[in-house]
C-alpha cells in the first residue's frame, strides 16, 4: 500500500470574487522512502495542494476526493485529529525562513515544540535531542546557541532550524514548499543537499515543491506538473526531461535562459499571461494560452493518456504537439 | 543593555525636571502672591507680609523652586496651609487607598481585556467577535463615573450587597477593604478594559497572520495553544504599549471614582485643597501624579526589552 | 445605456467602465459610519433646538412638581427643583458641543501646527516638539484643569484650556507621523528638485494628504472632549451654575439616588450616545476616507 494516495482531489476556495476552483481532480500515489517534485508557475495550486494534506487550507476552503496517508483518510479528519499527524508524522517546510519562527521564543524552545507535544518528552530530554537535531542539520556551536533567538540566525540557519523542526518527530513524509526561493543561491546548494541527505538517510518521502526546474532535476525521482490547478504532464524526472509532451510542459522549459545563446536573441516566453483562478474555462486549464488549442480544449478536460516509462498527460493534440516537434506521439 | 536602560532614565529624568517645572510654573508663579490669596483681600498688609515671609514668598522664585526640589527628594514637602501638618503625611495616608485602588483596577482591567480581546480574535467575523466588540463600543462610551453611579444604583441601592460609599480603612481587614474599593476598581476597569479589549483583539489578529503561526500549526500545535503560547507574547507589545498610556488616563479616572464613592484618597485630598486654597498640598500632589505617569512610561519601556529580545540588540 | 455599435467600438474604444461608487453611496452602507452619523446628528440638532425652543425653560423652577418620573407633561421627568430633565438635557448639550469644538479646535490648530513644523524642519527642532509633547503627557485633562481652577477659580474657560493643551500632543504626533510618511514621497523629492519651500510643499502636498487622518482624529478627539467636560463638571470645575451640564447634572442626581434614581440614567446615557456616536463615525471616517487605514475587520 502506498503511503499517500491523493485521489481526485478538488478544493474550492472562498475569494474576493466568489468561489474559485483552485485544484481540479488531482490525483497522484506516493510510496515511502520516494521523492516527488511539483513544479508550476506561482498559482497554480501547487500550494494549497500540499497545505490541505496538513488539513491547513482556511476554514472556508471545501475539500472533496480522497486523501490517504498510510491508509488513513485525511479528508474531514477533525482539526485534533489532523493535530497528531502534523509535526509528527508529516513534516513541513516552508519558504520564508525568516519570518517562519517565533520571534519570542528561544531555537531550543522552538525545536524541542514538537518533541514534547508528540512524543511527550520532559523538557530536558527534549532539550539534549534538540541539541543532536541542530548539530545534524548543520548549525555551528549548536550547543552555545541552543538559547539564542531566531535575529541571531542568518536565513540559511534559519531554514537549517526549521528543517531540524520538521523531522524532529521522525515523519514519514517531508514536504518541502519552495524551501530556497528566499535564500542566496549558494545557500540553496547546501540546503538542498541537506534535504536529500536526510531523506535518504531516514528513509522518509519527500514531496518537493519549486518553480525552479534545475532544483527539481536535481532532487526528485519523480515529478508532476501543475497549471491552473490539474496536473497536465507526470512521470519519472529523467523520463520528462528526456520527452516533454505536453504543450505547457514544452513552454516551460524552453523559457528558461541558456548558457551560450547567441547574443541579442530574446527569451522564449509562453505568450499571454495566468487567468485568475475563478476565470478558469471548464476544459482543459492551458486553452486559449496553447498553439495548438482546438474548441474541444475549452469544453472537454482531456483524460490522462499514458505514455512509456509510466509518463501520463493530459493533452487531447498530443499528436498535433508531437508532429510539431517531428516526433512520435 | 544597561546603555538602554542609561539612556531610558535620562529620559525619565528629563521628563520629570520638566513636569515639576511646568508644575512650579503654574502653581507657584501664576497665582501671584499666595499669602494674600489665602488671608483674602480684606488682611492688612502686614498681615501678609508676615505670613509670606513664613512661607518663604519673600525669596526668589529659583531659591523657591531648588527648595522645593530638594525637599521633594529629601521627603521635606513643606506643611499644608490649611492643616499645618507635614504634607508628606498628608499625602502617604491617602495612598494607602489610591494605590490598591489603582492596582485592583490595572488588574481587573488586564485580565477582563486579554480575556475578551483574545475570544473576540479567536472567533473573528463569528458572532463572538461582533457581540463582543459591539459591548467594547459601549463600554469606550460610557463615563466612568457614570457607571460607578449605575453601579451604585444597582448593588448598593436595590440589592444592598455593598455600601454606597465611604472607606474605613485597613484597620478593618484586608476583605473588608477590598470590598469598599472593588465598585470602584470595577468602574475604572471597564471602561479601560473595553479600550485596551478592541487593541489586543487587533493586535492578535495581526499577529495571527504571521508566518511563524502556520509554521506552529505545521507543527501539530493545536489552535488553542497557538493562541494562547504562540501569539499572545508577540500581540503583548502594542497591548503593552497602550496600557502605559492608558496609566494617565487611569490616575484621572481613580480621582473621579474617588469622589463618586467619597473615599479618602489622593483624589479627594487634592479637592478639599482646592477648596482650601492650600497650594503646597495642590502642588505636591500634581507632582507625584505626573512623577506616577512619567514612572510608569519608563517601567513599559523596560519591559519591551524584556518581552522582545530583538530590542536589546537593535535599540540603543 | 446600450453598448454602442461594435463598428463604432472598433472607432472609439469600448466605453468607459461604470464610475465606482461614490462617497456617501459608500458611506450609508458602512455600519459604523451611518449610526455614527445618526448619532452624531442628533446630538447638534439637539444643541442647535435648543438654540429656539426647549419644551420647558431650563431654569425654570417649579417646586411642587419636583423628582416626577416621566409624565406627558414632562417627559423624562423633574428635578430637585422641578426642572424638566428633556429641556436640561438638550441645552447641556451645548455645553458639551461648546467645549468640544473649541478644546479640539484649539488642539487641531496648535497641534498640527506643532507636528508639520517638526516635519518640515526635523534636526532639533522635531526633537524639541517632540519632548514638549511627552511633557504634557504626565498631565491628563484633569490634572490640568485642577491645576488651573486652583490658580483662577472654577469655570467653563478652564475646562476648555485644559482640555485643549491635553489634545495639542496628540495631534502634533499624529501629524508628525503622517507628516514625515508624506515627505519621504518621491512626488515631493520631485517639487523641492523643482525649487517649490518648505511652506509650500507643507500646504500643497503635506495638508491635503494627512487630512483624512487629522479628520478621524478630530471626531475621536471631539468624543473624548465631551467625556473629560462631563468629568470636569461632575467634579465642579467646568461649566458653573446655572448653565446647565450633563456631568453637573449627574452629580446632582446622585444625591437623589434613593429618592429619584431615573435623575441619574439620563444624563449619562446622553453623555454615552453622544460618544459613541462620534467614535462610530470616527471608526467608519477611517475606512472609508483611506482604506490602508482600515484595521481588520
Amino acid at each position: 500500500m502506498a503511503l499517500l494516495e491523493v485521489d481526485d482531489l478538488h478544493i474550492r476556495l472562498q475569494t474576493q470574487r466568489g468561489p474559485a476552483d483552485a485544484v481540479r481532480g488531482i490525483s497522484f500515489a506516493l510510496e515511502r522512502g520516494q521523492t516527488l517534485g511539483i513544479v508550476g508557475e506561482s498559482g497554480c495550486g501547487k500550494s494549497i495542494t500540499v497545505q490541505s494534506l496538513m488539513g491547513l487550507l482556511p476554514d472556508t476552503a471545501r475539500v472533496s476526493g480522497r486523501i490517504r496517508f498510510d491508509g488513513q483518510d485525511l479528508v474531514g479528519l477533525s482539526d485534533a485529529a489532523m493535530c497528531r499527524i502534523r509535526g509528527h508524522r508529516i513534516g513541513m517546510i516552508f519558504q520564508e525562513p525568516m519570518t517562519a519562527l517565533n520571534p519570542l521564543h528561544t531555537i531550543a524552545r522552538q525545536v524541542a515544540e514538537p518533541l514534547r507535544l508528540h512524543r511527550g518528552l520532559p523538557a530536558a530530554a527534549a532539550r539534549q535531542e534538540a541539541l543532536a537535531l541542530l548539530e545534524r542539520v548543520g548549525i555551528p556551536d549548536a550547543a552555545t546557541r541552543l538559547d539564542a533567538y531566531p535575529h541571531q540566525f542568518s536565513g540559511g540557519q534559519r531554514q537549517r532550524i526549521g528543517i531540524a523542526m520538521a523531522l524532529a518527530c521522525g515523519p514519514d513524509l517531508l514536504i518541502a514548499d519552495e524551501p530556497t526561493t528566499a535564500l542566496d543561491v549558494t545557500v540553496q546548494k547546501q540546503i538542498l543537499d541537506l534535504i536529500a541527505e536526510l531523506v535518504a538517510e531516514r528513509g522518509m518521502a519527500l514531496i518537493l515543491i519549486s518553480h525552479d526546474l534545475g532544483v527539481i532535476a536535481n532532487t526528485v525521482e519523480r515529478m508532476l506538473v501543475m497549471y491552473g490547478g490539474s496536473v497536465v504532464e507526470s512521470g519519472p524526472t529523467a523520463a520528462l526531461f528526456a520527452h516533454r509532451a505536453h504543450p505547457y510542459t514544452q513552454g516551460l522549459f524552453a523559457a528558461r535562459p541558456v548558457l551560450g545563446a547567441p547574443r541579442g536573441g530574446r527569451l522564449a516566453t509562453i505568450r499571454g499571461s495566468v487567468p485568475e483562478l475563478v476565470d478558469l474555462p471548464p476544459g482543459c486549464p492551458f486553452a486559449g494560452r496553447c498553439d495548438f488549442t482546438i474548441d474541444a480544449c475549452r469544453t472537454t478536460r482531456p483524460p490522462a493518456v499514458e505514455l512509456p516509462h509510466d509518463h501520463r498527460v493530459r493533452c487531447l493534440r498530443l499528436d498535433a504537439v508531437a508532429a510539431a516537434q517531428g516526433q512520435p506521439a | 543593555m544597561s546603555l538602554f536602560l542609561l539612556k531610558r532614565l535620562a529620559t525619565l529624568i528629563g521628563t520629570l525636571i520638566g513636569a515639576s517645572v511646568i508644575v512650579f510654573l503654574v502653581l507657584e508663579i501664576l497665582p501671584g502672591n499666595a499669602a494674600q490669596i489665602l488671608m483674602g483681600p480684606d488682611a492688612s498688609p502686614d498681615a501678609v507680609a508676615a505670613l509670606a515671609t513664613k512661607l518663604g514668598l519673600d525669596q526668589p522664585a529659583w531659591t523657591r523652586y531648588w527648595h522645593w526640589v530638594g525637599g521633594l527628594l529629601t521627603g521635606n514637602l513643606g506643611d499644608s496651609y490649611a492643616y499645618g501638618s507635614p504634607v508628606l503625611d498628608l499625602i502617604l495616608e491617602r495612598l494607602a487607598l489610591t494605590v490598591p485602588l489603582a492596582l485592583m483596577a490595572m488588574t481587573l482591567t488586564t485580565v477582563l481585556a486579554l480575556v475578551v480581546g483574545v475570544t473576540a480574535a479567536a472567533r473573528h467575523n463569528r458572532l463572538g467577535d461582533v457581540g463582543l466588540m459591539g459591548l467594547a463600543q459601549v463600554g469606550i462610551a460610557i463615563p466612568n463615573f457614570w457607571f460607578a453611579i449605575l453601579l451604585i444604583l444597582v448593588f448598593s441601592v436595590k440589592l444592598q450587597w455593598f455600601s454606597a460609599g465611604g472607606f474605613e480603612g485597613w484597620s478593618e481587614g484586608v476583605g473588608a477593604g477590598v470590598k469598599s474599593l472593588l465598585l470602584p476598581a470595577l468602574s475604572l476597569a471597564v471602561v479601560q478594559a473595553a479600550i485596551l479589549a478592541r487593541i489586543t483583539r487587533s493586535a492578535v489578529l495581526e499577529v495571527l497572520r504571521e508566518d511563524f503561526v502556520r509554521t506552529a500549526r505545521a507543527k501539530g500545535v493545536s489552535r488553542r495553544a497557538v493562541l494562547w503560547l504562540h501569539v499572545l507574547r508577540n500581540a503583548l507589545i502594542p497591548v503593552i504599549t497602550v496600557m502605559g498610556m492608558q496609566f494617565s488616563e487611569l490616575l484621572a479616572g481613580t480621582i473621579v471614582v474617588e469622589n463618586v464613592f467619597y473615599l479618602p484618597g489622593l483624589g479627594r485630598l487634592i479637592f478639599q485643597a482646592i477648596s482650601n486654597r492650600d497650594l503646597v498640598v495642590v502642588r505636591n500632589c500634581v507632582m507625584l501624579l505626573a512623577a506616577l505617569v512619567v514612572i510608569v512610561n519608563f517601567v513599559v519601556d523596560v519591559l519591551y526589552a524584556v518581552i522582545d529580545p530583538r530590542i536589546k540588540a537593535s535599540d540603543v | 445605456m446600450s453598448a454602442p455599435p461594435s463598428s463604432l467600438t472598433a472607432v472609439i474604444g469600448a466605453p468607459p467602465p461604470a464610475r465606482p461608487p461614490g462617497f456617501w453611496s459608500r458611506a450609508w452602507r458602512h455600519r459604523s459610519f451611518a449610526i455614527g452619523f445618526v448619532l452624531t446628528l442628533l446630538l447638534v440638532a439637539a444643541a442647535l433646538l435648543s438654540l429656539v425652543w426647549t419644551p420647558w425653560s431650563p431654569y425654570e423652577m417649579d417646586m411642587p412638581a419636583k423628582l416626577q418620573s416621566p409624565t406627558a407633561a414632562h417627559w423624562l421627568g423633574t428635578d430637585a427643583f422641578g426642572r424638566d430633565v428633556a429641556s436640561l438635557l438638550l441645552v447641556g448639550a451645548r455645553a458639551s458641543i461648546l467645549v468640544g469644538v473649541i478644546a479640539v479646535g484649539i488642539g487641531l490648530v496648535v497641534g498640527t501646527a506643532l507636528g508639520l513644523l517638526a516635519a518640515a524642519r526635523r534636526g532639533w527642532v522635531e526633537e524639541a516638539v517632540m519632548r514638549v509633547c511627552d511633557f504634557s503627557m504626565a498631565f491628563p485633562a484633569i490634572l490640568s484643569a485642577i491645576m488651573l481652577t486652583a490658580v483662577f477659580g472654577a469655570g467653563i474657560v478652564n475646562a476648555i484650556v485644559a482640555i485643549g493643551i491635553y489634545n495639542i500632543p496628540t495631534f502634533a504626533r499624529i501629524t508628525r507621523a503622517s507628516a514625515n510618511a508624506v515627505w519621504s514621497r518621491e512626488y515631493v523629492a520631485a517639487a523641492r528638485a523643482c525649487g517649490k519651500g518648505a511652506f509650500a510643499i507643507t500646504f500643497q502636498h503635506v495638508l491635503p494628504n494627512i487630512s483624512a487622518v487629522l479628520i478621524v482624529q478630530v471626531t475621536i478627539r471631539f468624543a473624548i472632549a465631551i467625556l473629560a467636560e462631563a468629568a470636569l463638571s461632575y467634579l465642579g470645575l467646568g461649566t458653573q451654575p446655572p448653565q446647565p451640564s450633563w456631568g453637573r447634572m449627574l452629580s446632582e442626581a446622585q444625591t437623589l439616588m434613593f429618592q429619584q434614581p431615573l435623575l441619574a440614567v439620563w444624563p449619562g446615557l446622553a453623555i454615552a450616545l453622544a460618544v459613541l456616536g462620534l467614535n462610530l463615525l470616527g471608526d467608519g471616517l477611517r475606512d472609508l476616507l483611506d482604506p490602508r487605514l482600515a484595521r481588520s475587520r
